[in-house]
């Protein structure tokens, strides 16, 4: 029975690494960028939701921050990260690492180093019991907004016009590029909505972990390993790996709970020993 | 034509893998020089800035920082001015390094900070080997003042079992260790494994039940698998061996919960109190200062702190603090720089003002500061007058009519020989 518990419970928290996860994806799919800073956006998502909820309330603010930490994305791609695509992916790398630092420092000395305690919306409060097992409500609407988030992905991708392009963008971006098309307002958008889903992931986490400037750090460490199980590029691979950690991070807690958190690293040494692509990586030409 | 350079995927997923690491293990170690000149009273601070700890090092560094201007202000020590060096000491692996880079390059007098037990253990040793002067403000493993205790390092931070038998003697009266069944969750490395055993020690010891052990991973953000295993285990009291931010996530994602076994620990951190917020903390814990503390002196550094840094100073703030106005006072006492003078002086007993009701001196045999000690209660809300308004003091421990010992651990429990 415990056992059923824990895995239920993982899926309900892979949903929530699979969002992180997914934004990573995307912006490697398309740019090529394997952006380090992805925590630092995740990080400002759960600062703007603690400030802007004091402002408009918790369910406005929840709307508003992923769509100003986009505007944020957009400014550093087109400004920054647009001059490298062509350039050595080391610098991309160089380039994230250090904005990763110095978000966190512009946190640190913006806010303090102390954590901002910021409690569960009171209408989000309170916990549902199905026999035995317990979940609290705010952990459901966690559930309710990745699954939209993930399905509402889905669906940009491959029923849109915009998702077309950019697929073909992911193909082949210079024959994209022959057919008259432009890909950079592409690329913005894809990294707005890359870094907008880790702003959704860290204001979600605001009332569960303490909002401090090095919360996006470790976190984005395991939404990298997600990436790197399911295969870059995939995204059902993603969603897949996402649940799988959620599972795996369970279950370990409840037979060996020291090696819950390092159970995901282990898993990703194996799959790149037999899959180096990842579970369902698709061929990069760019990296073979 | 495809102009794009090309990087292997294994050279990406290696890079990319470097940089996460380097991310999540703090890779901001940059030093930070207050100011420098030759005929100075040379302070090295160590402890880490960033981290699952950062938050404190944080406070260790504004209360070294405050002591420090307040000594200058005040005609520095011996005379002569007192110049501050600081390094982020990041972890155990680095943290000796960062040692001895202070001692030999900058030719510190002393050290003084760290929090992990992990790397104050690797500072220690360091200090041992360069004969230099440690104040250790941070560190909690009992085996820091047992078996690797050594005679140039003095504790000015409450060891493990200080903490466990402050709220224990407390939770005992009150009928809550005898017949109880008790949840651990266990931070999984020095300090969490040592104060595991000597919380358990004291809770069998006095008839409580340690039902199940947890190790959890540092930095966990996701507690609802072992708040599931508590529900299924139900124990009279869930018994938390956490440090730093770990203290914040656990306690906001068990009140999200709603179960209703009280919550003690082995210790407690205010800065992780306050992240987590007044609604989701209750009970009981135990505290090695806090800024509402009565005494004339302690008010006056809460004042100033808060003058200087806009907010009140945490625990990890006075030891800091306090650890260099010690050895101010010492080398004045001594009137002179050199461990040889300092050390014997230190173990004779000489008493400090250390901002609480009692004052306080170091034990000879281990170098562990004889202190008190106060069991806290979580404040109602309606009755905070500030969101750093959490606690209530309880009471003293040790009481006014009580050895200073009482609290420490015996020879027996913790033996150590200085060599």
């Amino acid at each position: 029975m415990l056992l059923l518990e824990q895995i239920l419970n993982g899926l309900l928290v892979g949903t929530y690494y699979t969002l992180l996860a997914l934004g990573l994806s995307i912006i490697f799919s398309l740019g090529g960028v394997v952006n380090l800073a992805h925590g630092a956006f995740y990080a400002v998502g759960a600062y703007l939701i603690v400030f802007l909820s004091e402002l408009i309330g918790f369910p406005v603010a929840f709307v508003v921050t992923p769509i100003l930490v986009g505007m944020i994305g957009i400014i550093v791609e087109t400004f920054f990260l647009r001059r490298l695509y062509t350039k050595d992916p080391i610098l991309t790398l160089l380039f994230t690492f250090g904005l990763a630092m110095s978000a966190e420092q512009v946190l640190r000395l913006s806010f303090g180093a102390s954590g901002i305690p910021f409690s569960i919306p009171e209408f989000l409060s309170g916990q549902l019991h199905l026999g035995s097992f317990i979940y609290s409500y705010y952990r459901l609407a966690i559930l309710a907004v990745t699954t939209v988030s993930i399905g509402g992905l889905w669906l940009l991708f491959n029923k849109t016009s915009f998702g077309l392009i950019m697929r073909a963008g992911v193909a082949d971006s210079e024959m994209v590029r022959a057919m008259g098309i432009s890909i950079k307002p592409i690329l913005s958008l894809v990294f707005a909505i890359g870094v907008g889903l880790a702003a959704v992931a860290g204001s979600m986490s605001a009332s569960l972990t303490g909002v401090q400037p090095a919360m996006g750090n470790d976190i984005v460490t395991a939404a990298f390993v997600i990436c790197v199980l399911g295969g870059l590029g995939s995204f059902w691979g993603v969603v897949f790996a996402g649940l799988l950690v959620g599972v795996l991070k369970g279950v370990t807690a409840l037979y060996i709970p020291p090696a819950a958190e390092g159970s995901i690293y282990a898993l990703m040494v194996l799959v790149l020993i037999f899959r180096p692509r990842g579970m369902f990586g698709i061929r990069f030409d760019r990296l073979e | 034509m495809n102009n794009k350079q090309t990087i292997s995927r294994r050279g990406l997923i290696k890079g990319s893998i470097g940089g996460f690491a380097g991310l999540s293990a703090g890779a901001l170690g940059a030093p930070a020089i207050i100011n420098a000149s030759d005929d100075t009273i040379r302070v090295g601070h160590i402890t880490p800035r960033s981290g699952f700890l950062g938050t404190l090092g944080d406070y260790g560094f504004r209360g070294v920082n405050l002591a420090v201007e307040e000594l200058n202000a005040a005609g520095g020590i011996l005379g002569r001015e007192v110049d501050l060096f600081s390094e982020d000491s990041v972890g155990s692996a680095v943290a000796p390094t960062k040692a001895q880079k202070l001692i030999e390059k900058r030719k510190v007098h002393f050290l003084i900070g760290e929090i992990s037990s992990g790397s104050g253990g690797g500072v220690m040793a360091t200090a041992k080997r360069l004969k230099t002067m440690y104040m250790q403000t941070g560190c909690n493993s009992d085996a820091l003042r047992g078996e690797k205790c050594n005679p140039y390092s003095f504790h000015v931070e409450a060891g493990n079992t200080m903490y466990t038998k402050t709220i224990g003697n407390w939770q005992n009266r009150a009928g809550n260790v005898n017949g109880k069944d008790f949840y651990m969750l266990t931070a999984d490395y020095a300090f969490g494994h040592d104060l595991a055993r000597v919380s358990t020690r004291f809770l069998t010891e006095n008839g409580g039940n340690v039902m199940a052990n947890e190790l959890v991973a540092t930095n966990t953000p996701d507690y609802s698998p072992y708040i599931l295993k508590i529900k299924a285990a139900k124990p009279d009291f869930v018994y938390i061996n956490l440090a730093g931010a770990d203290q914040t996530t656990f306690l906001k994602q068990y009140k999200e919960y709603g179960l209703n076994y009280a919550v003690s620990g082995g210790v407690m951190d205010t800065a992780g109190f306050w992240a987590a917020g007044i609604d989701s903390i209750t009970g009981y814990w135990q505290s090695l200062w806090y800024h509402g503390m009565n005494t004339p002196s302690s008010q006056a550094f809460a004042k100033a702190f808060t003058q200087k840094y806009k907010k009140p100073p945490e625990n990890q703030a006075w030891g800091d603090y306090i650890g260099v106005k010690i050895m101010a006072a010492a080398m004045e006492e001594a009137k002179s720089v050199d461990p040889a003078k300092i050390i014997p002086l230190l173990e004779s007993g000489m008493e400090f003002d250390i901002l609480k009701p009692r004052k306080g001196h170091f034990r000879k045999w281990d170098h562990s500061l004889l202190q008190q000690m106060f069991v806290v209660k979580v404040k109602d809300k309606a009755e905070m007058q500030d969101e750093w308004d959490i606690f209530e003091i309880v009471e003293a421990s040790p009481g006014d009519n009580e050895k200073l010992d009482v609290i420490q651990p015996t020879q027996s429990e913790n033996m150590c020989v200085m060599g």
